[in-house]
């Protein structure tokens, strides 16, 4: 059994947490037992490739993950919820946790694994012929963004501002799979989300790369937490993250490497 | 809450319901003790919001722009949508309490769909129909050139969408509990089917029509999933307050307790006002 | 017809139940159906309110056709000249006695303040002026009784239609409400039609008693006729009469193989003996000299009836027999005891059935 619990409360990864009692010493290194993730929503794809391989890697070993937006999985570590790992889509939430936490002394400092960057995601084949920001003012033209709140939101802020543009958008979705399901259902004609969401859209989305998005990327800092109920183990999944093998995987989904 | 009253049964003028004095002696525990669990748990997450309210920072957090403007939404829109079910869905309730027609088991089934389906789905459901590509929304918006999503009216419909079953399932209840010689009473008075329906029926039903509206609006200004969806989230036009509080839990929750308060107070207190007003019973 | 406002016959056939009444009713007129629980009572006021549609015959009133299935006709009863006190009123529990009253005129065209008017001179006659504000629920049985009687009458009805008016109430108002309800019938100038399972109320209230049993008329005519010469058992049971049917030869019924009675009519054929309970005498023999009228009985039950007891006889016929306590004793009546039974000549009475 390889249980992954996508977007659950803490709970549910408490329970799961509990059955695969860690800290075994098996092979590889002493790593064993089971590890607890929580991992932003963005990453479910690429992190489910590679707990694979940290399984396949660590026999003996169970990666728990626990997929959901990262402020709502800071919320649920702060209110207790057992995690190992915390892999945030900003690098604020990650503070949020450590400072609750305590100094995160063991993890060391949260290191940066991996980058993503705002892309304007249309329908498939650009029938609208967007070929930058400026191109969503056009009157007529409907536009979702993130509201402000959320990473992707302050991404689109940033950008924006960089490049001098004013829009009115038609929403400003919760979330950036609310924004990119619009782009889909074809009820705006773009919206500005990560890359590595239109990626994992295609073929009904296609990505136009903008340059002012060089002005808002997101960095995903990764760190094992404090409290962590298997630290060995922990601190073996974020050096697996940060490996080549595991960094091929997450540019192959949109990802760029720090 | 305790706002549903038992529909008018007993005909005028005949002997009292015997047994009312009431039986001494006290409540049976084994009734007692899951009740007083049940109110447990129902409001310990209430005591919870309580326990983390800043109140120190409130007046200020209730005085800024976005909150008034979403509760003024809310309010605005859970009534309308509310204003829109009683429309719709009276005559839908007695149709299915009054009329035997082939399918009617199904069609009670249907209505209930909106119970069933996750919220955001019924958005996606609203959208795959009034949307811009929709099967209707495409022919509203080059014909007549009306759009419903990311619009006031795209929430009040997702609110409506998601409410109206408690309001058709209440009311057919009451309908079908209603003594239907009153209406038959009230045609060899010379009242032709809709006086009788309009000045007989929907008073006898009244407590139950009641209970009914203010469980649609309850759920109409609560409603997060479908109106997200459908009609999209912007300060002012369609951000209500469960929107609102939703994004304030990204950055800050206790700005989201402080909204999820002032939802709570301003609903408990309005339908506390509705209950003296039109629930009470002469 | 002429002479009569209502003029129908009542068919309706629904499952296993058939009704055919026909019923004519002058203007003035009260009329009373009159029989046991399920005879159709009700089924047939509710015919004539069109509350329920004729399957067959037809329904006339002032000469127009409310319901006539072979001609297509049916006239809902919203728009029938016809007022109906229901069996528990059926008050709107949601207006009070002054809108309960106006109602009906608000439906047939009044405005708003002349129909209360209208209504408050109703609620006058009845005695209800000061209970004009009241909800039917703060209503006493009489009271509400009164307010659906206004009720019905506030729009004038050619028909009246009351079903068992006085049936929701205790004996004592029963009695107060009876006598003002005869004086607003006698008063309304078009056709009442009664029903009730009550022969007193009928007996009190109506002109002409029309008894129904599953569903066909088995008996009409006025109460005097009804009461002398009834043509059923339950009739019969109504107005307190042990009741034969026999062949008649001269003064003679045959009422059992071994019961020839002499009676004083001289009749030929089918016909009904009728006589008082009160009027058969019981003996421990058989009475001297042989007189007639006399059989042998054995008792099968005794219960109070009024001052006395009634004794429940088997033997060739069954018959009911009204003695006095001190009769009783002496003769030690239980069930089982044989008696003998007699029953005077000129106590009698005998009429043809056909």
């Amino acid at each position: 059994m390889r249980p992954r619990a996508s977007v659950v409360a803490g709970a549910v990864a408490l329970v799961l947490a509990g059955c695969g009692a860690p800290g075994g010493e098996a092979a590889g290194g002493g790593v064993a037992g089971t590890v607890t993730v929580f991992a932003a929503a963005s990453l479910t794809a690429s992190f489910d490739r590679i707990g694979r391989d940290f399984e396949a890697a660590h026999p003996g070993s169970t990666v728990v993950f626990n997929f959901a937006g990262s402020s709502a999985l800071a919320t649920q570590i702060t209110e207790g919820a057992p995690a190992d790992v915390f892999a945030s889509a900003a690098p604020q939430h990650l503070a949020a946790v450590t400072t609750a936490d305590g100094v995160n002394g063991a993890a060391g400092t949260p290191a940066v694994f991996v980058r993503n960057q705002l892309v304007i995601a249309v329908a498939a084949g650009n029938p609208e012929g967007v070929r930058s920001l400026s191109d969503l003012t056009r009157p007529g033209l409907k536009v979702a963004l993130c509201a402000e709140q959320v990473p992707c939101g302050s991404a689109a802020r940033r950008a924006l501002d960089a490049a001098g543009v004013t829009l009115t958008p038609v929403t400003l979705e919760a979330d950036v799979r609310g924004a990119l399901a619009k782009v889909r259902l074809g009820e705006v004609d773009a919206a500005l989300v990560y890359r590595t969401d239109t990626r994992a859209a295609a073929p009904d989305v296609t990505a136009v790369e903008f340059p002012e998005s060089a002005q808002a990327v997101n960095d995903y800092p990764i760190a094992v937490l404090a409290d962590a109920p298997n630290p060995t183990a922990a601190h073996a999944f974020v050096a697996h993250v940060r490996s080549a093998q595991s960094q091929a995987v997450l540019t192959e989904a949109g990802f760029q490497a720090p | 809450m305790t706002l549903i009253e038992h529909p008018l049964r007993r005909p005028a003028g005949s002997r009292r319901p015997r047994g009312s004095r009431r039986r001494g002696g006290g409540v049976p525990v084994a009734l007692l003790l899951p009740a007083l669990l049940g109110l447990a748990f129902l409001t310990l997450p209430l005591i919870g919001l309580l326990a983390r309210t800043p109140w120190s920072t409130l007046p200020q957090r209730l005085t800024e722009p976005g909150v008034l403007a979403a509760l003024r939404l809310s309010l605005l829109t859970a009534t309308l949508a509310t204003l829109l079910c009683l429309l719709l869905g009276v005559p839908l309730a007695w149709l299915l309490a009054r009329l035997e027609f082939p399918g009617r088991r199904l069609v009670r089934a249907l209505v209930t769909v909106p119970l069933v389906l996750p919220p955001v789905v019924g958005g996606v459901a609203l959208l795959l129909v009034f949307g811009r590509r929709g099967l209707i929304g495409g022919w509203l918006d080059q014909t007549l050139g009306i759009t419903l999503p990311f619009t006031t009216t795209g929430v009040v419909f997702a609110e409506a969408f998601v409410a109206m079953p408690f309001l058709v399932i209440a009311v057919e209840g009451a309908l079908r509990g209603a003594d239907r010689r009153y209406e038959e009473a009230a045609a060899t008075l010379g009242a032709g089917r809709w006086t009788t329906f309009t000045h007989v029926t929907v008073p006898l039903v009244g407590p139950g029509l009641a209970a009914g509206a203010v469980l649609c609006w309850a759920r109409a200004l609560g409603e997060f999933g479908a109106t997200i969806t459908f009609a999209g989230n912007y300060p002012g036009r369609t951000q209500t307050m469960p929107l609102a509080v939703y994004l304030a839990l990204e950055t800050d929750v206790e700005a989201a307790i402080v909204l999820s308060l002032i939802l709570l107070v301003v609903s408990v207190v309005i339908l506390a006002g509705l209950r003296d007003r039109w629930i009470s019973t002469p | 017809m002429t002479g009569h406002l209502l003029d129908a016959r009542l068919a309706v056939e629904r499952g296993d139940f058939q009704l055919d009444v026909p019923l004519r009713v002058a203007a003035g007129e009260v009329v009373a159906l009159l029989g046991p629980n399920g005879a159709g009572k009700t089924t047939a006021l509710r015919a004539l309110a069109g509350l329920q549609p004729l399957t067959a015959g037809h329904i006339t009133v002032a000469g127009s056709d409310l319901d006539r299935p072979d001609r297509r006709r049916f006239v809902p009863a919203e728009h029938r000249s016809v007022g109906v006190v229901f069996q528990d009123y059926l008050l709107f529990p949601h207006l009070n006695a002054l809108d309960n009253v106006a109602f009906g005129p608000r439906r047939h065209g009044a405005n708003r303040r002349a129909a209360r008017r209208s209504a408050g001179d109703w609620l006058a006659r009845v005695g209800l002026v000061e209970h004009a504000r009241r909800r039917p629920g703060q209503l006493s049985g009489g009271q509400a009784q009164r307010v659906a009687l206004a009720r019905a009458l506030a729009v004038r009805p050619a028909v009246l239609l009351l079903d068992e008016p006085l049936a929701a109430l205790d004996a004592r108002t029963r009695l107060d409400t009876r006598a003002e309800l005869h004086r607003h019938l006698a008063a309304h100038p078009g056709a009442t039609v009664l029903v009730t399972h009550d022969p007193l109320d009928a007996l009190v209230l109506a002109d002409r008693l029309v008894i129904v049993e599953e569903g066909r008329v088995v008996q009409e005519g006025d109460a005097a006729t009804v009461t002398a010469r009834p043509r059923t058992d339950y009739v019969a049971q109504l107005v307190g009469l042990n009741l034969h049917r026999g062949r008649a030869e001269n003064n003679h019924i045959r009422i059992a193989d071994e019961l020839l009675l002499t009676v004083p009519e001289h009749l030929d054929g089918d016909a009904f003996v009728a006589f008082r309970p009160s009027a058969v005498a019981l003996h421990d023999d058989q009475p001297a000299g042989s007189p007639p009228n006399t059989w042998p009985a054995t008792v099968t039950g005794v219960q109070r009836h009024g001052d006395n007891l009634r004794v429940q006889l088997d033997g060739p016929v069954r018959v009911a027999a009204d003695v006095p306590p001190t009769t009783a004793a002496t003769l030690r009546l239980i069930p089982g005891q044989r008696v003998w039974a007699a029953v005077g000549v000129t106590e009698t009475h005998a009429y043809p059935a056909g």
